[in-house]
């Protein structure tokens, strides 16, 4: 797989180490009332869709930057690559 | 039909005419007490054992493809009790205790071959680990040995014992491990249901739970709809894809593992060897192709093929501990889809959805499981109490933070 990283153009994806579901960006408030429940949710539990995946990739072998793929899992198309740093900002997150 | 060796005898003489199907193609009825969905080894195994222990028999197996075509007929067929944990390692020792009687049960040819497993040892760290391992698995009554180096010696001269960046400093030896012909399996358990009055149903997808108050009652499939009285998943990659169908989310990511065989060879690999510092293992079919295989590709899919980083990493762990595999060409290669669970353990669990149980997160390891994971998931349908070895195998467990983590990962899917 080649992954088209926003920096760095096309890279293989041997060079990412892979995380999981782009939910793992919204850690949940640790002072809620149900943080309990929630962060069982957010350790555990997953979607595991089959067809569109938006996921974290990590480029450690490269510039160590967190993308956020979206790819295919019954095709391993990637449609599209962004920075977790701007993902994360788009939902609110300061960083 | 009971096979025999006479009768083996008299079809080869009178021209192979008198073999007959093994198990019917019946339509599927309008309702069952017991459906089973998926019909990979668990399944039908699950089916079996429920006719045949638990004399629960007005049961459907629904099979979206052909059975035997999912993880069943695809894995590298090792089978091993070599488990730590309290969880998981007095039920991976009632199946190989099932293997081991499985083919006068099933009055079958299954292939059951105890050539014994070898894990290698590459660091006093792993040793150490090692030895607790086998100490734990003599708790549960299994057979477990460290080797030295002269003893592996004595049965695999061919290892690179000298390799610069792992020497071979031992190994956990386990006599009983080895390997079964997957598919007979799969068709083995199929007859012994069938023959007992198991309604085996392929070309059957199931699309969806049928949920009245809290209660499922039966399913859609590609077929029409079936009631039941009580609905059993069993569907192993695709449990995901199940499951979102009764709205359920689990703590399971799906995950290709690819195998390899080689060109058929004299013999020359006498058992199972794992490699201790990458990821490589290795047996030798009874046609002769070295099987084996290492990591799975690590990200979710559900495409039953993997990438060429995996073929390349695999090759060199093969080539790390036993040179003399470069000499052998390549013949197939293929992929699985897995269901790898969020501490490498499985569930044999009801669920909160009464009268819908499930079975899944096996992770690369299922297929050594079959006999016990049927036969502790026929205990769980018929008598709604978990078997006494698959009592932690719960789907709260996390919640509860009692994970059954072999390898203490944490939950990380593509590490386990
Ligand atoms: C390459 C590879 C190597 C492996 N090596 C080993 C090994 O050496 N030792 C070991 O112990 N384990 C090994 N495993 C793991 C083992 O194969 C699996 O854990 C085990 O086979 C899973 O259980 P099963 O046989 O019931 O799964 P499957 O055979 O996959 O059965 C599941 C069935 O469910 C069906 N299904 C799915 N969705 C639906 C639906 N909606 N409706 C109806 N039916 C449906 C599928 O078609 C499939 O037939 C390996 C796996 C792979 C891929």
């Amino acid at each position: 797989m080649i992954i088209h990283h926003p920096l760095l153009g096309p890279r293989d994806a041997a060079e990412f180490v892979y995380k999981g579901d782009v939910t793992l960006i919204d850690r949940p408030d640790w002072q809620a009332e149900d943080a309990a429940e929630a962060f069982h949710d957010y350790l555990y539990l997953r979607d595991n869709p089959a067809g569109e995946h938006r996921e974290l990739w990590f480029h450690e072998q490269g510039d160590r930057s967190w993308l956020v793929v979206t790819r295919n899992t019954l095709t391993h198309e990637i449609t599209k690559v962004e920075l977790a740093r701007d993902v994360a900002r788009e939902r609110g997150r300061s960083r | 039909m009971k096979y025999s060796a006479l009768k083996i005898l008299w079809e080869g003489l009178t021209g192979n005419k008198g073999w007959a199907p093994v198990w019917r193609e019946p339509d599927p009825k309008p309702e069952y007490d017991v459906i089973i969905i998926g019909g990979g080894g668990h399944g039908l195994a699950t089916a079996y054992y429920l006719a045949k222990e638990f004399g629960v028999a007005n049961v459907a197996v629904l099979e979206k493809g052909w059975i035997g075509g999912g993880n069943v007929g695809r894995n590298t067929t090792i089978i091993r009790s070599n488990y730590l944990l309290e969880g998981n390692q007095p039920f991976y020792e009632l199946s190989l205790k099932l293997w081991e009687g499985l083919e006068q049960d099933l009055n079958y040819n299954a292939m059951i071959s105890q050539r014994g497993i070898l894990n290698l040892i590459h660091s006093d760290a792993q040793r150490d680990a090692f030895a607790r391992r086998a100490n734990g698995m003599r708790l549960s009554g299994a057979d477990s040995e460290l080797l030295d180096t002269a003893g592996i010696r004595k049965m695999c001269p061919f290892l690179d014992f000298e390799n610069a960046r792992f020497p071979i400093q031992g190994a956990l030896w386990q006599p009983r491990g080895g390997t079964v012909r997957h598919d007979a399996v799969a068709w083995g358990y199929a007859r012994g249901a069938d023959a007992r009055g198991v309604d085996i149903i392929q070309n059957c997808e199931v699309t969806g739970f049928q949920i009245e108050n809290g209660t499922c009652t039966g399913v859609e499939t590609s077929r029409g709809a079936i009631r039941a009285r009580k609905v059993a998943v069993c569907v192993a990659g695709s449990s995901g894809r199940v499951m979102a169908q009764a709205g359920m989310r689990l703590p399971i990511e799906s995950h290709v593992l690819q195998a390899f065989v080689s060109e058929g060879l004299k013999p020359v690999i006498p058992g199972v060897i794992t490699f201790g510092a990458g990821h490589f293992y290795v047996s030798q079919s009874d046609k002769g192709g070295l099987v084996f295989g290492g990591d799975i590709d690590g990200y979710n899919t559900y495409a039953q093929r993997g990438g060429l980083p995996v073929v390349e990493d695999v090759c060199e762990g093969g080539m790390a501990i036993m040179p003399m595999i470069g000499r052998a060409r390549l013949l197939r290669m293929w992929g699985g889809v897995m269901d790898m669970s969020m501490d490498g353990s499985p569930f044999i669990d009801k669920t909160h959805i009464d009268g819908l149980y499930f079975n899944g997160g096996w992770c690369y390891g299922g297929f050594k499981a079959t006999p016990a994971s049927g036969y502790c998931y026929a205990h769980l349908i018929a008598r709604d109490q978990p078997h006494e070895v698959a009592t932690q195998f719960r789907l709260d467990r996390f919640a509860r933070g009692a994970m059954i983590d072999e390898k203490g990962q944490g939950a990380q899917p593509n590490l386990h």
